[in-house]
C-alpha cells in the first residue's frame, strides 16, 4: 500500500481528506505511483503532470523521506520506505507566490 | 417576477451575485473555487441553469467545471472518481481538464510553432481557458478560447473537448506572437442568426470569422491601424481587446483595440474607427445596450502602460450613436484618486427593461447599473480583483 499526500487544493478536487492510499503493480516509481493516482482520481489528470508532455509542473514537487525527488527520472524506483508504506509520497505545491 | 444572476471570476475565485428584478438587494455566494484564477464564467442561453466555469493556477494547471443547477453545486464533467480512464478498448474517455492541440494530418499540414519574442519559432504551449462561450440551442455545446490561441469545442457538456484546427492553420498562424498578456484567444462571438459564422479576437493576431461552423477561417483586420507593429496596417498582427454586438444587429461589430475603438457594418470585412470624443481610445471592455443597437459603452484607460483610468476619474462612456459621440457616465461612481483597471471580459449587459450594466475592477469591485448607465452602485467592494463579469437574466 502506498500512501500519498496530496496540496490542499487537489485534495479538495479529488474530495479526499488527508492520505490517498493506493495499490501498486510491480515498481514503485513516480510514474507508477502518479498513473495509480490519477486512475483512482481522474480529475487530478493535467493537474500534477502536464497532459501532453506527461512532465511534472513547473510549481509541482515531489518530496519522500526528507528528500526532494522532483528531479529524479520518473521511472527510477522510490525509496523502500515508500514502497512499504512506511513514509508517504508527497505532492507538494511550491511556495512561489501568490 | 424576474431575477439576474451575475457571475462574477476573480484571481482568487468565483463569486455569484444574485437580485431580483428590481437589483436593489444583492445575495452574495462565494468564494468558489477558492484560491484559484477563475478567468471566466458563461451561462447556458439555452439552459441558464448550466453553467460553465474556466478554474485555472499557474500550479496546478487548467480545471473546467460545470454547474447544472445555477451555481450551487459544480461538478468536473470528465470521467468520475474509480471509472476507468480509458474505455474497454483502450481509448480514453472524456477529461474535462484536456486541451490537446490538433496536429493531425488530417486537418492539413500540422503546425507546431508560433513566433517567439524574439522572432524565433515557438511550440505551442497550452496554458489555460480565456473564455467560454456556450451554445445559443445546446446546452451541452460550449466553446472555449485558449492560450496560446486557439478555440476548442465540447459537444459533450465539457467532457471532451476538441480542436478547432481550421483557424491556427489558416494561414498566418505561424506568424503569431504573443503581446504582455500572452497569446490568448478571448473573445467569441455567435451569430445569432447564423449558426455557421463565428467571430473570434487574439492578443496580438486580431480578428478572424469563420463562415462555414469553424473549417476555415480569414483574418478580418481591415480598417485596424497600429502603429506598434512594424507594418501598422498588415492582415494580422492587431492587438484586439475585445469585440462586441447586439444580437438583433449580427452583422455590426464594435471593437475595443489597444489603441482606439472602431466599428464594423459589414460583419468585420472593413473597419472605421469611432473614438470620437474619448478622453483616450485605450482599453479593454466594449459592450451594447441589449435593447438599443446603436449604444454602447467603453471604459477608457489612460494608456498601454498606465492601467487605470485618466486623472483618476472611473468613467464609462456611452455612445447612443453607434460611436463618435460619447457622454461620460460618472454618477456613482469614483471621481477622484481612482486607479484601478478594468479587464476586457469583465463588463455585461442583462436584458431588463431598463438595461442593466455591470462591471467589475482590478481593485475588485462590481458596480451595477439599474437605469443603462445614468447611475451606478457597488454591489460589492472587496473582492479579490475582478477577471471577468457576465450576467444571466432570469425568469
Amino acid at each position: 500500500m502506498i500512501r500519498v499526500t496530496l496540496p490542499a487544493h487537489l485534495g479538495k478536487l479529488a474530495q479526499v481528506d488527508g492520505e490517498v492510499t493506493l495499490e501498486v503493480a510491480g515498481e514503485v516509481t513516480q510514474c507508477s505511483v502518479l498513473d495509480a493516482l490519477e486512475a483512482r482520481y481522474p480529475m487530478l489528470r493535467g493537474t500534477i503532470r502536464d497532459h501532453s508532455t506527461q512532465r511534472r509542473r513547473a510549481f509541482v514537487r515531489f518530496f519522500a523521506c526528507e528528500q526532494d525527488l522532483s528531479h529524479e527520472p520518473p521511472d527510477a524506483l522510490l525509496p523502500d520506505a515508500v514502497a512499504t508504506g512506511a513514509e508517504p509520497f508527497r505532492i507538494v505545491g511550491a511556495i512561489a507566490g501568490g | 417576477m424576474s431575477a439576474v444572476r451575475v457571475l462574477v471570476g476573480t484571481r482568487k475565485g468565483a463569486f455569484i451575485l444574485t437580485a431580483d428584478g428590481k437589483r436593489e438587494r444583492w445575495d452574495i455566494s462565494g468564494p468558489h473555487f477558492a484560491g484559484w484564477e477563475l478567468y471566466h464564467l458563461k451561462g447556458s442561453p439555452a439552459d441558464p441553469n448550466r453553467i460553465y466555469a474556466s478554474q485555472s493556477s499557474s500550479w496546478f494547471g487548467q480545471i473546467i467545471q460545470r454547474s447544472d443547477d445555477g451555481g450551487k453545486t459544480w461538478q468536473q464533467p470528465g470521467t468520475p472518481p474509480g471509472e476507468p480512464t480509458t474505455t474497454p478498448d483502450g481509448m480514453p474517455k472524456g477529461e474535462s481538464n484536456k486541451f490537446a492541440y490538433d496536429t493531425s494530418s488530417e486537418t492539413g499540414k500540422p503546425l507546431t510553432t508560433h513566433q517567439w519574442y524574439d522572432g524565433t519559432p515557438h511550440p505551442w504551449e497550452f496554458k489555460r481557458v480565456w473564455h467560454l462561450e456556450p451554445s445559443q440551442k445546446d446546452p451541452d455545446t460550449v466553446y472555449a478560447g485558449v492560450e496560446d490561441a486557439a478555440l476548442f469545442r465540447s459537444s459533450d457538456g465539457g467532457k471532451s473537448w476538441h480542436e478547432l484546427p481550421g483557424l491556427r492553420g489558416h494561414g498566418s498562424g505561424s506568424s503569431w506572437a504573443p503581446g504582455a498578456g500572452g497569446m490568448c484567444l478571448h473573445t467569441i462571438l455567435l451569430d445569432p442568426s447564423n449558426a455557421n459564422r463565428i467571430f473570434i479576437a487574439i492578443s496580438s493576431a486580431g480578428a478572424f470569422r469563420t463562415d462555414d461552423g469553424g473549417t476555415t477561417w480569414k483574418p478580418i483586420n481591415r480598417g485596424l491601424h497600429s502603429l506598434h507593429i512594424p507594418n501598422p496596417t498588415a492582415e494580422v498582427g492587431h492587438c484586439v481587446h475585445r469585440i462586441a454586438m447586439h444580437r438583433s444587429r449580427p452583422g455590426v461589430l464594435f471593437m475595443q483595440k489597444h489603441w482606439d475603438v472602431l466599428r464594423s457594418d459589414d460583419a468585420g470585412d472593413s473597419w472605421h474607427e469611432i473614438s470620437g470624443n474619448l478622453p483616450t481610445d485605450f482599453g479593454f471592455v466594449i459592450d451594447v445596450h441589449a435593447h438599443e443597437p446603436n449604444t454602447i459603452y467603453v471604459v477608457p484607460i489612460k494608456s498601454d502602460s498606465e492601467h487605470f483610468p485618466p486623472d483618476g476619474k472611473l468613467r464609462v462612456y456611452r455612445s447612443r450613436t453607434g460611436g463618435n459621440e460619447w457622454e461620460a457616465l460618472t454618477k456613482g461612481l469614483p471621481q477622484s484618486d481612482c486607479y484601478v483597471n478594468v479587464l476586457r471580459d469583465a463588463m455585461a449587459v442583462d436584458s431588463l427593461d431598463k438595461c442593466g450594466l455591470y462591471f467589475g475592477t482590478t481593485g475588485g469591485q462590481v458596480y451595477a447599473s439599474r437605469d443603462a448607465g445614468d447611475s451606478w452602485a457597488p454591489i460589492v467592494r472587496d473582492l479579490p480583483a475582478v477577471v471577468s463579469v457576465e450576467v444571466q437574466t432570469l425568469p
